[in-house]
């Protein structure tokens, strides 16, 4: 099997630099970086050249139509560019410099000054909020990594053992059906008489609230997890927290980076929690400051934009730093 | 120990080791923890139903009256309506962009990985602040654009009028959520192997024929995905109606969360909106249900 394996990859080199000679250079480098054995197997098949060459440009496209598509796609962006351009544009401006034509609020303004910045972050308390979201963001995330691990792990390994670990499964997984809208009246009172409409109420309920998703994330990814492993931890005496925080918690780790994103980017961007939450408190996280401005300042535009990149900025920052793990994990998540 | 035993006898071992006790123990704090804070506010909501609370102060057992009343309801009836509307409009059209963009997306195109980042950007963005910015371009830029083009339905607010501002938060909704959309499509397009359209090819498969017999039904499990995951939270819209039209002009946005925000916190209504909770609870239950029903088992395998 090996052996015919190589052979066929050497065809496949065989029948690329076939290509470079019947095709373009251009098209040749494509089929290079491609790459795909597949491809160059049904090259293998007995037929002409010719067809072959069709073949290829209809897996890959034409030239010409993924030049077009390309330019479509780049204009598309504009829709995705706009509004962000126009946000740093407005919040650079002042207000005497917004007229009522497009080019008032579009054109450059007459001088980059951070004063706008300045002033929202002292009208909204600016870093007290960001204090608040990133303690928010940061405990939940670390309290639901440690928890539902667990709770994935532990219920997991014994699911098929005993049916309370199913029926737990089950009822843990049926919570995702519960819109936070359904439980919000009842949790305000509850929180309340628990006192703790605060932000911890908040974290908890976020741990409580993305249980359901990142458990069954948790026990899903266990089943790559091979049970000799913990088998011969127990030979060797350890005992099974020994084990979990040993051998399982490490070897969970890049579900712990697709549950850390997830949670991390529906705790930052969350404003029902906080806002009836922790409404009698004097807390603000980021999102919550730009509701309060906007009802109390809302026709400083120039302001409030300053503001609303101030909030965006963070998670720009975070997804240009990590935009690999970002797009894995939101993926990963919905996938499975 | 009771992997192989598991594996090696077709009866499993249903006795309690001390290993199991002890993983029981983890298990049940977690539950009390998920008990407290998801079933118990759930059955609270319940009872919070039966009764005319206002949210302070003293209240009566009142039956099943609010849950009757709420089929009468004017104002419950039009958001349902509307929030039916959004997410049935809004789960179409950001399938059917997303799955464009994703195709052209997967294409070999120049600058593919710096394309897909700024596509998904919106995605990332909290939907309040979103929410903001839209409103200036919906109050401002479009009316400016509209009077110096002398376009006429441009020149008024969408948000103004109870014909428009639902589709300015469609817009708004979509803008974010094809982000999300066209990511999962792209990794389902790559989940199709390249022999795959070979075979089609050879059968004479091109273009739309290719998609509609080939692509399509290898990504359907995506689509599914994208369908439930898509309407779940376009029926739970909040944040883009607090931030473009808090349910206005007359009602015509309020969404079935925003209402019972809205109505249920400050409008004294807090025993009538726990009701209408509860009712959309059950809805989203019956709706996910019959979503994995119908879609569930029609996935293609190779």
């Amino acid at each position: 099997m090996e052996n015919n394996k190589k052979d066929k990859n050497q065809n496949v080199a065989a029948d690329v630099t076939e290509e470079v000679v019947l095709n373009t250079g251009a098209e040749a480098e494509k089929e290079k970086t491609a790459g795909a054995a597949e491809k160059a197997e049904a090259a293998k098949a007995e037929k002409p050249a010719v067809n072959d060459y069709k073949l290829k440009k209809g897996i890959i496209g034409g030239k010409a139509a993924n030049r077009i598509i390309n330019v479509l796609l780049v204009l598309g962006c504009l829709t995705i560019l706009f509004p962000l351009y126009m946000t740093v544009i407005i919040a650079f401006k002042q207000p005497t410099e917004m007229t009522n034509d497009v080019a008032g609020a579009l054109a450059f303004p007459s001088q980059w000054s951070f004063d706008n910045f300045r002033e929202a972050m002292r009208v909204t308390d600016f870093w007290h909020s960001l204090g608040n979201s990133f303690l928010l963001t940061g405990v939940t995330v670390v309290i639901c990594i440690l928890l539902h691990s667990i709770a994935g792990y532990v219920i997991g390994r014994k699911m098929e053992k005993h049916s309370v670990f199913k029926i737990s499964y089950f009822y843990i997984v049926s919570g995702m059906f519960v819109p936070f809208a359904v439980l919000m009246m009842p949790l305000i009172k509850q929180t309340a008489q628990l006192g703790i409409a605060n932000r911890v109420g908040v974290i908890v309920l976020y741990v409580v609230f993305f249980m359901p998703m990142n458990m069954m994330l948790y026990t899903s990814y266990l089943k790559n997890i091979p049970i000799a492993l913990e088998e011969a931890a127990y030979v060797d005496g350890a005992t099974a927290w020994q084990t979990y925080w040993r051998i399982i918690f490490p070897n969970m780790k890049p579900m712990h980076a697709t549950v850390a994103v997830l949670t991390a980017m529906s705790t930052w961007n969350d404003v029902m929690t906080p806002l009836v939450i922790m409404s009698g408190t004097d807390q603000n996280t980021l999102p919550l400051a730009q509701l309060n401005f906007q009802t109390q300042f809302g026709t400083n535009y120039n302001l409030a934009f300053a503001s609303y990149l101030l909030a965006l900025l963070p998670i720009m920052i975070f997804y240009i730093i990590c935009q690999k793990q970002i797009i894995n994990g939101v993926v990963n998540g919905a996938v499975k | 120990m009771m992997g192989k035993k598991k594996k090696e006898n077709i009866y499993v071992d249903r006795s309690w080791t001390k290993n199991d006790k002890i993983f029981l123990g983890i298990l049940i704090p977690v539950l009390v923890l998920f008990f407290c804070f998801n079933t118990l506010p759930l059955l609270k909501g319940f009872y919070y139903g039966l009764t005319n609370f206002k949210g302070y102060g003293s209240y009566d057992f009142v039956g099943l009256r609010n849950f009757r009343d709420i089929f009468t309801d004017v104002r419950v009836g039009k958001s349902y309506l509307f929030t039916f509307k959004y997410a049935i409009v809004m789960t179409l059209a950001v399938n059917v962009i997303s799955l464009i963009l994703a195709l052209g997306l997967n294409r070999e195109i120049k600058g593919k990985s710096a394309l897909r980042g700024i596509y998904f950007v919106p995605n990332i963005l909290g939907g309040l602040v979103v929410g903001y910015i839209f409103s200036f371009i919906f109050t401002y830029i479009l009316p400016a654009i509209g009077n110096a083009t002398g376009i006429g339905f441009l020149q008024n607010s969408m948000l103004a009028s109870t014909k428009t501002a639902w589709i300015a938060i469609v817009i708004v909704g979509a803008w974010q959520g094809i982000a999300m959309n066209t990511i999962i499509y792209i990794s389902g397009l790559q989940t199709v192997p390249v022999d795959v359209y070979e075979a089609g090819m050879l059968d004479g498969a091109t273009g739309w024929t290719k998609f509609r017999k080939l692509t399509f039904p290898l990504i359907l499990p995506f689509f599914t995905i994208n369908l439930v995951l898509c309407m779940k939270n376009a029926l739970m819209v909040f944040d883009q109606i607090m931030a473009l039209t808090k349910g206005g002009p007359s009602q015509s946005t309020e969404s079935i969360s925003y209402l019972i925000y809205n109505n249920g916190m400050s409008g004294g209504q807090f025993g009538f909106q726990s009701a209408n909770a509860f009712l959309f609870f059950i809805m989203i239950v019956v709706i996910s249900f019959l979503q994995m029903k119908f879609l569930g088992g029609k996935e293609e395998q190779l």
